[in-house]
């Protein structure tokens, strides 16, 4: 799960990060009284869980509250990456003297949390990765100690030769490996992490993502989700637990699993379609997420055919059969549908669709070329 | 032969009265695997359908069963601390089939239950089964058949749709291996790959990978220098777009490492035979061991 920076922020301040101060508003008034209440000159940044926000125009500095009011009002229209901004975050403007990147991901070669540092900050950290990797210092971090204070000065002094900085963001780094592993974090960043003029270390942005699995024993976390961020298609799907990823094709999939969810959609391009989704609605049988999930796929006009695929190990086909029975039963198909299902009680299911005037295929490319033409018009239908 | 479990393989299960847990511990009874205990802390001493002992612990589950392998269907929260126990227990082959354990836990359990020597398959895996002779998790029995192939998977029912292709065109397997879906997971596709080469009954093997992460291009470049035995191989995900996790929660490219193209190209490159579908592993399977 992504979260704000902002909501990052106050996570960091929590865990003692110096962090300049900040607020949040909805509206272009509410920014134009924050940044009157701060004085100066303020940058005004979009809250959305997307990157590239400053080349997108998301993030623009104010000189006057009017100003402030004026940008705030621009960016909160704008969509980044097809995700509306519905807050900005106003905070007063920083002298930087020099800007660093520091981060903690889970690395999954060493199968530990690392810390990855960089004195070229404020830059996505993948490109200096790529071009100037010698410019990146990494540590893996033993779970059963944690980050010690002279891992974190190598780190720290990697970015800084000064000790006078070097010991203030060394304790940033034991801060920010506290706060990844309080809040269940799968990545915790800083980028930048900047010197004033004056020699202060601060922390100008932070990025978090917490662990999906953690979510449901961590409810201050769980707290922390903007469903008014997300596309709504894949909020309804998340709470009839399915996993949906709305993808921009024609061609509407329902699958058990997500090994075969991928290998479906690959199928349909495969055969000259676009899958309009990725849909995994999980081993349990239940008839009600197939109801779900059709309500889902069909609210999207681009969905020319519907497909499921089924292969029936723990997931029993005749209760996903019963389920589009009723789902189409309630709310009739305007598109064509096309049915494989083989595996678990795959007699019983066909059974359930003959009785329904509905027909079910049992061989997965037969059933993929057929949804493709149906949503593409090319070639003879099956 | 097969690797991991065979017939002698005796196995318990940790969480074998919750609802998972038992209908799949009854489901191996009846393939054949052996049996022999199963822990639910609480219920010690009483019996799973009247012949299998419950035990509080697994170290008491072990004492008294010599049980050699576990598999755990625990509820997310339990899964690390169950993983943990079943090591020090001195279990040498814990499966995890849990799905949706915190990567942090994993990065705990990872290095104790390898320095405790043992080897875990999982988590969020769908286990292991060697076909007409044991099976530990959930893989349909009825899908499999003996024979020469050997097969690694990262997921759960794309295997079942392989498996059962192969199976329609008359290639058994060996062992078929689900690594499971997870950024951090105990066994990965070397170790299977390398089980396999060393298996005088494997003739072939299929590696069935997906997006995210360098576990597929690290087996590429071991299948070219270690192994002799044919490799076929399919990658999941070509149509992902970057950055989403795709169900499983190691299934997600990060900025632009872990595609599907990188994959697939590690594969070629290393003599790694691809299929495009999931029914062309059939084909490159027969060219393979013809």
């Amino acid at each position: 799960m992504n979260i704000h920076e902002y909501q990052a922020k106050e996570i960091f301040r929590k865990n003692g990060i110096p962090i300049p101060p900040g607020e949040v508003a909805t509206t272009a008034e509410e920014a134009e009284a924050i940044a009157r209440k701060f004085g100066g000159t303020v940058v005004v940044k979009a809250q959305v869980h997307a990157g590239g926000r400053g080349k997108a125009g998301g993030v623009k500095l104010a000189k006057t509250p009017e100003e402030a009011k004026s940008v705030a009002r621009d960016i909160l229209k704008l969509k980044i990456k097809d995700l509306p901004v519905t807050k900005v975050l106003v905070t007063p403007a920083a002298d930087i003297a020099t800007e660093a990147y520091v981060g903690i991901i889970i690395d999954r070669a060493s199968k530990r949390a690392v810390f990855m540092v960089s004195p070229a900050g404020g830059i996505d950290i993948e490109e200096v990765a790529a071009k100037t990797p010698e410019k990146i210092l990494r540590l893996a971090v033993d779970p059963r100690y944690g980050l010690q204070a002279y891992e974190a000065m190598q780190l720290a002094f990697f970015l800084y030769p000064d000790v006078k900085q070097a010991r203030p963001a060394a304790k940033i780094l034991q801060q920010l490996y506290k706060a990844f592993t309080r809040s269940g974090a799968s990545l915790a960043e800083i980028n930048p992490l900047v010197t004033t003029p004056s020699g202060d270390v601060l922390a100008l942005d932070a990025k978090m993502v917490v662990d999906d699995n953690e979510i449901d024993r961590r409810p201050d976390m769980a707290a922390l989700r903007d469903e008014s961020s997300e596309d709504p298609s894949e909020v309804e799907a998340r709470n009839a637990n399915l996993t949906f990823i709305k993808l921009d094709g024609n061609v509407g999939c329902v699958v058990n699993g997500a090994g075969l969810a991928m290998a479906t959609m690959d199928l349909v391009k495969y055969y000259g379609g676009d899958p309009a989704n990725f849909l995994d609605i999980g081993g349990s049988s239940n008839p009600e997420k197939v109801v779900s999930a059709l309500r889902i796929i069909t609210s999207d006009p681009n969905v020319k055919a519907i497909l499921f695929n089924i292969f029936g190990g723990i997931t029993r086909t005749d209760d996903v059969a019963n389920g589009i029975v009723t789902a189409t039963r309630q709310n009739p198909l305007k598109v064509p549908l096309v049915i494989r299902l083989t595996g678990t009680n795959e007699e019983l299911a066909l059974e359930i669709l003959k009785k329904a005037g509905m027909s079910a295929m049992t061989d997965m490319d037969e059933a993929v070329k057929k949804a493709v033409q149906l949503a593409t018009g090319k070639g003879k239908a099956a | 032969m097969s690797i991991f479990i065979d017939k002698k393989t005796r196995l318990i299960v940790q969480g074998i009265t919750g609802r998972d847990g038992s209908f799949h511990a009854k489901q191996m009874m009846e393939y054949g695997t052996q049996l022999v205990g199963g822990v639910t802390p609480g219920k010690g001493g009483q019996k799973f359908e009247g012949t299998v002992p419950i035990f509080n612990t697994v170290a008491e589950a072990v004492k008294a069963t010599g049980a050699d392998a576990t598999v755990i269907y625990v509820p997310p929260p339990f899964a690390a601390d169950a993983m943990m126990e079943a090591a020090d227990a001195g279990i040498p082959f814990i499966v995890c089939i849990t799905e949706g354990v915190p990567v942090l836990d994993m990065t705990r359990v990872y290095p104790f239950v390898t320095e405790k020597g043992s080897r875990l398959l999982g988590p969020n895996c769908p286990g292991l089964i060697s076909p007409g002779k044991s099976k530990i998790g959930i893989i349909p029995g009825r899908i499999c058949t003996p024979g020469p192939i050997g097969l690694v998977s990262r997921s759960g029912t794309l295997t079942y749709e392989v498996v059962y292709q192969m199976t329609r065109a008359s290639l058994g397997q060996t062992t078929c291996v689900g690594i499971g879906g997870d950024p951090i997971n105990g066994t990965n596709f070397i170790d299977c790959l390398a089980a396999f080469e060393k298996d005088p009954d494997t003739k072939a093997v299929v590696m069935i990978g997906e997006i995210g992460g360098t576990d597929e291009q690290e087996a590429a470049r071991f299948v070219s220098e270690k192994m002799t035995k044919p490799v076929v191989g399919f990658i999941a995900g070509q149509t992902a777009p970057p950055g989403r996790r795709m169900g499983h929660a190691g299934a997600i490219i990060s900025g632009s490492t872990g595609t599907a193209a990188e994959k697939m190209q590690a594969f070629e490159d290393n003599g790694i035979a691809v299929a495009k579908r999931p029914i062309d592993v059939v084909d490159l399977l027969k060219q393979a061991t013809r």
